[in-house]
């Protein structure tokens, strides 16, 4: 009967859209309707869900399938879990049992096997660059470079040790089969490692050493090597209830203003600085080390002084986490110029975890620091209830939608 | 081979020169070690009981030395596309740094920035691929008059 409801008022509210998307997908019985658009599967168009992970202990992570293959053949490999991630640029995956496929290995100039570094904040990944064709829901990229995870392969050499952070190269240290960068940016390096920056090395038996790497040959953003819908993403969720949801479907949407159901329409865009931040006030204070990132699983904004917020204890479940409630209206400013009010709330992680069938909270915050620098992490809740647009740097939009980097909403 | 084989060349004959290797807890001549092994220009700002050298490194990242009148680095702080070298800007508090930053987690996830408050050492990491903040120094080093929060 609820259930039934359920879909009757969803189909009222969205009537295009399908219910298995929309609304169905989160089976929490207390869900509001949506009040975004949630685009139905396409071509263009990946599910991706917020479902705990696959060890069941990751909040706010959303996944998707991502399918491999050995460049220019039928031989492939569909990986689920992998974390859609709008702060990092390319496709890292963890290596057998995870990655069961033979990918060949890229090589250096002299045909040394290439390896790769990416230091994230409290952890690294490490690991072979391997060729593969990349297809996600109907789009497809051909001979992407991506990075396998594994400690073993190579000794990680010591520019790679030097945040001294551990490695996230298994299951139990990523908490996912992979991650799929999307973000502002198309090659995880750049310019910069076009000499060698300590992030790509060639690997002898003697040692790996860092080398120069072309940009062609640095790990990419998948979506920047789709034929079409190739100048970002959209990120789809619907809204959940203050109380949580133990999983919530969505859609990862690929292009921007290429197609019918990408459209940039009122979303207002703001653009980040060389550091890929914007600036959030709150409070009469400025913020500029502020950014949106999917792969951040809460609100990681100040600290307790400065919200009035409670630390969860450091000993327990919610370690990180705020333990207490509070309203927020701040104002987000890109380097643009435009800026926009944000009303959001936080709610006590002990509370929301209490129920430990739910992982999808659109209220879980936590501290980006106990002292200076402080910064709004705009994590995966704020993506529940809104369409966020990522836009991809030097892609090439159609015309009239403007060219990324930038955030949208 | 690379412009890094170049630099690590310097760093083994400045290694010979400066026996105090370590940055922070070291000399200020430790901060030279750094300059030269993050290919950078540095510049020097006077405060009242210290002094900030500010390292420009190649990568884009601005690296803080903070040295009090005894010439001790007692806080670093950085801010820029790439984290720096933490093994050679922390020195001798590298290996406590990196039992803390090692032992970290638990529980539910948490994707949060790296929070270690030791009695003789306190690090913030934070911000994100391409975009680090950060900053460490040694409490008890600290100057009399000097905040933590002057450290940035």
């Amino acid at each position: 009967m609820r259930a039934a409801m359920r879909i009757l008022i969803c189909l009222m509210v969205c009537p295009t859209c399908a219910f298995l998307v929309g609304c169905g997908g989160s089976s929490s019985s207390s869900s509001p309707s949506p009040t975004n658009p949630i685009a139905p599967s396409a071509t263009n168009v990946a599910t991706i869900s917020v479902s705990g992970g696959p060890l069941g202990n990751y909040p706010d992570a959303a996944f998707a399938s991502v399918t491999l293959c050995v460049p220019g053949t039928s031989t492939c490999q569909t990986i689920d879990n992998v974390l859609v991630d709008t702060g990092s640029w390319g496709l890292r995956i963890l290596s057998s049992p995870v990655l069961t496929l033979a990918l060949p290995q890229q090589q250096a100039p002299d045909g040394n096997p290439v390896a790769e570094c990416l230091t994230f904040v409290g952890s690294y990944t490490w690991g072979p660059v391997q060729t593969a064709d990349v297809q996600i829901a109907g789009e497809k990229a051909s001979s992407v470079p991506i990075q396998v995870l594994s400690d073993t392969d190579f000794p990680a050499p010591s520019g790679c040790t030097s945040s001294g952070f551990p490695s996230a190269d298994t299951l139990d240290t990523l908490f996912a089969n992979g991650i799929l960068g999307v973000g502002l940016l198309a090659q995880d390096c750049g310019n910069p490692c076009l000499a060698s920056y300590d992030q790509y090395f060639e690997c002898p038996s003697s040692g790996c050493q860092p080398i120069d790497q072309a940009l062609g040959q640095q790990v990419t953003n998948p979506v920047a090597l789709f034929a079409t819908d190739n100048n970002g993403v959209i990120v789809e969720l619907p809204a959940v209830s203050s109380a949580g949801a133990p999983s919530v479907n969505g859609s990862l949407v690929f292009g921007i203003g290429t197609q019918s159901n990408n459209a940039l329409g009122s979303a207002v865009v703001y653009t980040p600085d060389d550091f890929l931040n914007f600036t959030t006030s709150y409070n009469g204070q400025s913020y500029p080390d502020s950014f949106i990132d999917s792969g951040s699983d809460a609100y990681f904004i100040l600290d307790s002084g400065l919200t009035g917020l409670a630390n969860c204890p450091t000993n327990s479940d919610e370690a990180g986490f705020y333990c207490s409630s509070q309203n927020f209206s701040v104002t987000n400013q890109g380097s643009n110029g435009t800026s926009g009010v944000v009303n959001f709330s936080i709610a006590n992680a002990a509370t929301l975890f209490g129920n430990s069938d739910n992982f999808a909270f659109d209220n879980l915050g936590g501290y980006s620091s106990t002292s200076a620098p402080y910064y709004f992490d705009w994590g995966l809740p704020f993506f529940f209830g809104q369409n966020v647009f990522v836009a991809i740097a030097g892609a090439s939009p159609p015309t009239g939608v403007p060219p990324g980097p930038y955030w949208a909403y | 081979m690379s412009r890094l084989g170049g630099a690590a060349a310097a760093l083994v004959i400045l290694a010979a020169a400066f026996p105090a290797w370590a940055s922070l807890g070291g000399d200020s001549a430790s901060i030279q070690a750094d300059q030269l092994q993050m290919q950078g220009t540095r510049t020097t700002k006077a405060a009242e009981s210290y002094t900030v050298h500010e390292i420009q490194a190649a990568t884009g990242t601005v690296v803080r030395e903070y040295v009090s009148q005894e010439g001790k680095v007692f806080g670093v702080a950085w801010r820029g596309p790439w984290l720096p070298d933490l093994r050679q800007l922390f020195g001798g508090y590298f290996e406590q740094y990196q039992a803390a930053v090692q032992s970290q987690g638990g529980g539910r996830v948490a994707r949060r920035p790296v929070m270690i408050d030791q009695a003789g050492l306190v690090v913030r990491i934070g911000g994100h691929v391409r975009g680090f903040v950060g900053r460490a120094y040694v409490p008890e080093m600290l100057p009399s008059g000097v905040r933590a929060e002057d450290i940035q």
